[in-house]
């Protein structure tokens, strides 16, 4: 018996298809690339620690990490340590404090260390919708020209630095 | 029985009329096309923190913040396209519910389509061949 190529078909649609669900499986559909990959930094000027106005252009000029923090958000202080190591290894971070009380961020900057070069404090948030941010922690990384080149959603794990971050803000270094 | 199945349907429809004049008190428009386009337009994009709830539906404080952003462009009297674009410019296309045909959609759109032009053929030509027997 002969068979048609168009019998085959549905076989064919059915592996395709187990072969679609088995790559979605282990995803995090939760993490989202960002709009922002290869744009510069959204153009904002906000309040820092000292209430002196700080602005993007400040966080330009260097590779940097811009960290995306609050007090009452969980997950950061599982994140802090490592970023306080970090900064002690000579990484440039800036922190953007998100919808947080100004005595409670000194506070926790205070008692735990402070490892940003400076911190940008966005009361309403509106900055942090700029940068298409939807949760807290998260972690931007950008170039020397200011642009953003990745973001990192959630925790920045020792894993997350060693494997993704740290070798691209080597490469970047080299730009 | 029956008084109190009156009661609760009364009820229920009382809140539901409670839970639209909420919204309406929250967010005052001028004229009923601002409400109506804030309406249209928050249950066509996503809410971020819980990804199958539109903005309209989540209470997320994310939610609420962007609706605050929707409200005042509406108020402005900013275009669908430009308060879409303030949003898939900060969150990409993935904010919308339904995705622009463009080159990375084509697959997605198409595919439906061509697979009913597929059954067509198929199921034709197995008609015509049964009649020619």
């Amino acid at each position: 018996m002969k068979i048609r190529w168009f019998n085959t078909l549905p076989v064919i649609i059915f592996i395709a298809l187990l072969l679609c669900l088995w790559l979605g499986l282990g995803r995090d559909t939760n993490l989202l690339p960002s709009a922002l990959l290869e744009k510069p930094m959204p153009v904002f000027t906000l309040p820092d620690l000292n209430n002196q106005p700080l602005s993007e252009k400040q966080w330009q000029g260097k590779v940097a990490l811009v960290n995306i923090w609050a007090t009452w958000c969980l997950p950061c202080r599982t994140e802090h340590p490592i970023l306080l190591k970090l900064a002690e290894q000579g990484v440039t971070i800036y922190g953007l404090n998100y919808k947080d009380d100004y005595q409670d961020a000194l506070l926790w900057l205070n008692q735990r260390g402070n490892p940003y070069q400076s911190v940008a404090r966005d009361v309403g948030g509106l900055v942090a919708i700029d940068w298409g941010v939807y949760g807290v922690p998260e972690t931007f990384v950008i170039d020397k020209k200011g642009n953003i080149r990745y973001r990192l959603v959630g925790i920045l794990t020792e894993e997350a630095w060693q494997k993704q971050l740290k070798p691209l803000m080597d490469t970047l270094q080299e730009e | 029985m029956k008084f109190i199945y009156h009661l609760f349907f009364l009820m229920t429809l009382f809140t539901s009329v409670v839970a639209q004049a909420a919204v309406e008190d929250e967010y005052p428009f001028d004229t009923p096309t601002q409400q109506a386009q804030f309406m249209r337009l928050s249950g066509q994009l996503r809410c971020l923190v819980c990804q199958n709830q539109s903005l309209a539906d989540s209470d997320a404080t994310l939610a609420q913040d962007l609706r605050q952003q929707m409200y005042v462009r509406v108020k402005e009297g900013q275009s669908d396209q430009d308060i879409l674009h303030y949003f898939t410019e900060r969150y990409g296309q993935f904010v919308l519910y339904t995705p622009p045909v463009q080159e990375n959609t084509y697959l997605l759109w198409g595919l439906p389509l061509f697979l009913f032009l597929a059954a067509v053929v198929i199921i034709g030509r197995h008609v015509v061949r049964r009649k020619t027997l």
